[in-house]
């Protein structure tokens, strides 16, 4: 009797509260279940803006690690910039919102019932999916290159236990090592990131292992924000420290012997003391066992809503989808997720989606002192696809002296905070 | 006593959420949310990037318009605002200058 009372004063004042605030027009009550498979930018963001946008709609956030390590910055810690404790985001944040984050492995999707199967728990039902797996790699895309051998040379491009490995063998390299760093071609995770990594080491080895010598061997002939780069490179490394091997000059890796250190590319085998493996991705893994990846390893979606093209109902977003121009990057996904949390209001309540708002900023650190851009706004184009808006975006201008560089520099790290506070809470 | 903490509770939720939001315009906060991705949730940003929540609706069309027609440089800034139309940047100005 009791309990009865306080249930039928609690709705009466629930909608009394909620129709004084929202007019149900622009604020719909959605009754409707969400669940999102990723903890990741992309994931945690769309977990979020869902609760924002409708806060009646019930949502679920599936990710297997307890704790979140952030790719961004984690060049700064495997050069000894930053602790790695300083990588590492809880999911209070978005439990304290209401979201109900489950610590779980998904084993398989059902497109046709609406439904997650999770290794530990119940199946979930959904009446909308988003998908947010990030990258897996083609392991053995490069001969001898598998997971084993990334336990001894790294990849690194998955934040986590990757990071300290890389990071505790440059503290152990000898003084005149050789680092040796295998760039992919495109499309892969955070186009700048591999020079980021190349200059932050530069960095590392110029203060400590002063002999020391960086080879890069990458599978294309130009790379984003190259002028940039180099430009950096050269002010602030001695010359010959980096060296750059391009596609045309032998720079595609074709193999790796872990136990030898030695990688094979079309310009013959090099020798490393620490050796850097950033291997060919694919979209995550759920997404090929889902059905949700096409052809090309990674998954077709309407960029309007990012609902795939293959599974109604299901939306991918961030690293594993088709995007277009949009680089595979922490803000494309967190703007991915936005668009695709409105969608999922919109259609739940049987209106046509809004016209999606995209868009990507990257830093990206030349030193710790020097930072560069590169910046786009996004739009549908005529043919259906992602474009950037013409006349607009771009990189940092060259020569722009080091009172810019150092501003990009002290940006890059207020962003990563803004970042981590929009998608994460 | 407990339906009394129980109801009170719903009408401070109710009366903490954004008023401002209702009323925007619905173009203004799809854009708005992705000036979030660098300026912080809400546009709040605690550290070197501006922030823009609650920023005077002048100022921010004052500020955008600058850094589109290169009056104003900046890094990054410059290179989007170009990507905004006038009525873009009236309704996102609206839209920030309401969130306080």
């Amino acid at each position: 009797m009791k309990r009865r009372t306080v249930l039928k004063l609690l709705s009466s004042s629930a909608a009394l509260g909620f129709a004084g605030v929202w007019p149900l027009s622009s604020r719909a009550q959605t009754r409707g279940t969400v669940v999102v498979i990723g903890g990741g930018f992309g994931g945690a963001t769309a977990a979020r803006y869902l609760r924002l946008i409708d806060p009646s709609i019930r949502v679920t956030l599936i990710e297997p690690a307890r704790q979140y390590i952030t790719c961004p910055m984690s060049n700064d810690y495997i050069a000894g910039e930053r602790e790695f404790e300083s990588l590492v985001r809880s999911y209070a944040p978005l439990r304290a919102q209401n979201i109900n984050v489950v610590h779980d492995t998904v084993t398989r999707i059902d497109p046709r019932a609406r439904r997650v199967f999770l290794r530990g728990g119940n199946p979930l039902p959904y009446d909308r999916l988003i998908v947010s797996p990030g990258i897996d790699f083609q392991w053995g895309a490069i001969a001898g290159y598998d997971e084993a051998a990334s336990l001894r040379v790294p990849h690194a491009w998955k934040a986590g236990d990757q990071s300290r490995l890389l990071h505790d063998q440059l503290q152990a390299m000898p003084d005149a090592g050789t680092v040796l760093i295998s760039v992919p071609a495109a499309p892969y995770r955070c186009p700048p990131g591999p020079y980021e990594r190349v200059s932050l080491i530069a960095h590392y080895l110029l203060t400590y292992k002063r002999r020391a010598k960086i080879l890069v061997l990458d599978a294309k002939n130009a790379f984003i924000k190259q002028a940039l780069f180099q430009e950096g490179w050269a002010e602030l490394y001695p010359r010959g420290m980096i060296e750059w091997v391009p596609l045309d000059k032998g720079g595609c890796v074709t193999a790796v012997d872990p136990q030898a250190m030695t990688v094979t590319s079309d310009g013959g085998v090099h020798r490393g003391d620490v050796i850097n493996v950033i291997a060919p991705h694919r979209a995550g893994a759920l997404a090929h066992a889902s059905g949700l990846a096409d052809s090309t390893g990674w998954c077709p979606v309407n960029p309007r809503t990012f609902e795939s093209t293959l599974h109604p109902n299901i939306h991918v977003i961030g690293d594993a989808c088709i995007a277009g121009a949009m680089p595979k990057s922490g803000v494309s996904a967190n703007t991915q997720a936005k668009v695709a949390a409105q969608a999922i209001v919109d259609l739940l309540n049987g209106r046509a989606p809004q016209p999606p708002s995209l868009l990507n900023a990257c830093f990206s650190l030349v030193g710790p002192s020097w930072g560069i851009s590169v910046a786009a706004v996004y739009e549908v184009g005529k043919d259906n696809t992602i474009v950037a808006v013409k006349d607009a975006g771009g990189v940092s201008p060259l020569k722009a002296g080091l009172r810019h560089r150092r501003l990009e520099a002290i940006f890059w790290n207020s962003w990563y905070e803004n970042i981590i506070a929009d998608s994460f809470g | 006593m407990r339906v009394g903490l129980l109801a009170t509770g719903l009408v401070c939720f109710a009366a903490a959420l954004p008023q401002g939001a209702a009323a925007a315009d619905p173009r203004a906060t799809i854009e708005a949310r992705t000036c979030n991705s660098c300026h912080g949730p809400d546009g709040y940003s605690p550290g070197a990037i501006p922030s823009i929540r609650g920023m005077p609706r002048q100022s921010f069309i004052n500020a955008m318009q600058d850094f589109r027609s290169g009056r104003r440089t900046g890094t990054i800034m410059g290179r989007l605002a170009k990507a905004y139309s006038d009525a873009d940047i009236r309704a996102m100005a609206e839209y920030f200058s309401r969130l306080k």
